[in-house]
């Protein structure tokens, strides 16, 4: 009997350990996950960068835990938080309670809120003409969101957070009605978000309007979720000229282009020796500063693909002129801000690879 | 469940599926890593790793220059270019297209007293060039590229030396 009761105790002890450990080892886990998945642009302790800060004390009390973890795993197509569909459950668990653990205030117990899933009842039409009076000034016309990835370096950052796009799939997929319901009637401190039952609106107003943003769900697709197709990663054209010639072709293109050249050196040049070179290689480096600007402002990530580079070279007796399709690679970052800029700078390659080799 | 809970499960579905339908960007297109330590400092492990990895650095580029001289005011701001001399060397002659992704690189972006270390996933190579013997050179490079960026972040926060 006394043995049995040892047994038991022994038991009840490993399981009160087991849930003991079991947090501690999901709170090291998911700093690590969020170290290695989140960090780069959330900011190591959640104070934001690229992406939008999530410690702000206001914003944690006012999101659910399915909101976190639904954002997570769909993102925010074409608003650069991308889909993180290879971490297991238990992997966005662990971040979502490694972000949970910077919204403890010291003066009270942090709970996480909880919404119901049901449908808040309200009249869109009623709505639309509220949010466009209330709303649209930060959240844009059509729920559009706030311009800009939000990184310190492209944009002074005397705002706190950017106002997320209302229109996108991602966030109607991760927000219940109640959720934007109780933000719109509690707002966030520290944030431009006020509480609009405090700016006089009515709960049915506010009703109205969570019926409006909902109704987005039913609309033809945000223009902030689209990201560009293209079929070819790289842009090539076969030139009638020799790599030298082409090349001073490029030149003058490049110009009369209002970009400015950069430099013109072979593919291979700091990788064998001074004069080894192999000179039918040939990469030529342009710039059109206001377009990089406008580019940098957009999205910093851009640089990956800066400057703009023109490659000639001689293979099996042709010549090609090349360049990577930026249509193509925009997709890459998520970010339906750069497309017009893509697409933009697509024609511009096409148009001066098309006048180097005429 | 009753009508209203199909309705709001139905809706949740709907909107997930096509999500995941959608030809969104994936989490790993991109490889980032942000270092606890400021731009100088980071440009010079970045260069030492990159090298301990077997590889060359062949040229940093500014990219800050042209914009502050244009009157725009930026942190610090640059793309280290590297490869092996051997696959700069081979790799365009059998297929020369992707002489446009050569050489590899890293953008280092100053965030005030951090650095960002941002570079394209080159497994996504893989889906520009279908060319079946490619996808060992790209997951190698996939490899090393992880690898220089975690190495820069531990040894700057002194987890690894």
């Amino acid at each position: 009997m006394l043995r049995g009761h040892n047994l038991m105790y022994r038991i009840l002890l490993l399981v009160v350990i087991a849930g003991l450990v079991q947090p501690v080892q999901a709170a090291v886990d998911g700093a690590r996950l969020y170290t290695q998945n989140c960090a780069a642009c959330h900011g190591a302790k959640g104070a934001g960068g690229v992406g939008v800060p999530l410690s702000l004390h206001d914003f944690l009390d006012s999101i659910s835990d399915e909101y976190l973890r639904k954002t997570i795993r769909l993102g925010r197509p074409g608003r650069v938080m991308p889909a993180f569909r290879m971490l297991s459950d238990d992997d966005v668990n662990a971040i979502v309670q490694h972000i949970r653990s910077w919204g403890h205030k010291p003066e009270r117990v942090h709970t996480a809120p909880v919404f119901s899933a049901q449908s808040v009842k309200g009249d869109a039409l009623r709505g639309k003409a509220l949010f466009a009076k209330n709303c649209a000034s930060c959240h844009g016309a059509n729920g559009e969101g706030g311009a800009g990835t939000g990184v310190t370096m492209s944009r002074p950052r005397n705002l706190p957070i950017l106002a997320p796009a209302l229109n996108n799939p991602g966030f109607l997929a991760a927000a219940s009605d109640e959720m934007i319901k109780a933000t719109l009637m509690k707002g966030r401190d520290n944030t431009p978000m006020a509480s609009f039952l405090k700016q006089g609106l009515s709960e049915q107003d506010i009703n109205d309007v969570v019926a409006y943003v909902r109704a987005y769900e039913r609309s033809s697709g945000a223009k902030t979720a689209e990201v560009l197709t293209s079929e070819s990663a790289v842009i090539v054209r076969e030139s009638p000229y020799s790599v030298e010639e082409t090349v001073a072709n490029l030149k003058s293109t490049i110009l009369g282009n209002n970009f400015r050249l950069i430099r013109i050196q072979p593919l291979d040049q700091g990788f064998v020796d001074k004069g080894k070179e192999n000179k039918s290689r040939i990469m030529v480096y342009s710039c059109n500063f206001n377009f990089l600007n406008e580019a940098l402002k957009v999205d910093p990530r851009v640089g990956l693909f800066l400057p703009c580079r023109v490659t000639v070279m001689e293979h099996k007796g042709k010549v090609l002129v090349m360049t990577v399709n930026p249509k193509r690679l925009s997709a890459i970052f998520n970010n339906s801000e750069l497309n017009r800029l893509c697409e933009e700078m697509s024609k511009i390659y096409v148009e001066m690879l098309e006048e180097a080799v005429l | 469940m009753n009508g209203k809970m199909i309705k709001q499960y139905g809706r949740w579905l709907v909107v997930s599926l096509g999500l995941l339908c959608a030809p969104l960007a994936g989490a790993d297109e991109l490889i980032m890593v942000r270092v606890h330590s400021t731009f100088p400092e980071t440009m010079t492990t970045l260069q030492e790793v990159i090298r301990k990895q077997g590889y060359t650095v062949s040229r940093v580029q500014r990219v800050d220059v042209g914009l502050t001289k244009t009157g725009y005011k930026t942190a610090e701001y640059r793309v280290v270019f590297f490869g092996k001399p051997k696959e700069i060397d081979e790799l365009p002659s059998r297929y020369p297209k992707l002489a446009a992704y050569l050489p590899l690189k890293v953008t280092v972006i100053a965030e005030r007293d951090e650095t960002l270390l941002v570079s394209l996933n080159p497994i996504l190579l893989g889906d520009f060039f279908l060319q079946p013997e490619l996808k060992k050179t790209f997951a190698a490079w996939e490899k090393a590229v992880r690898n220089i960026l975690d190495r820069v972040r531990m040894e700057e926060e002194g987890l690894i030396k």
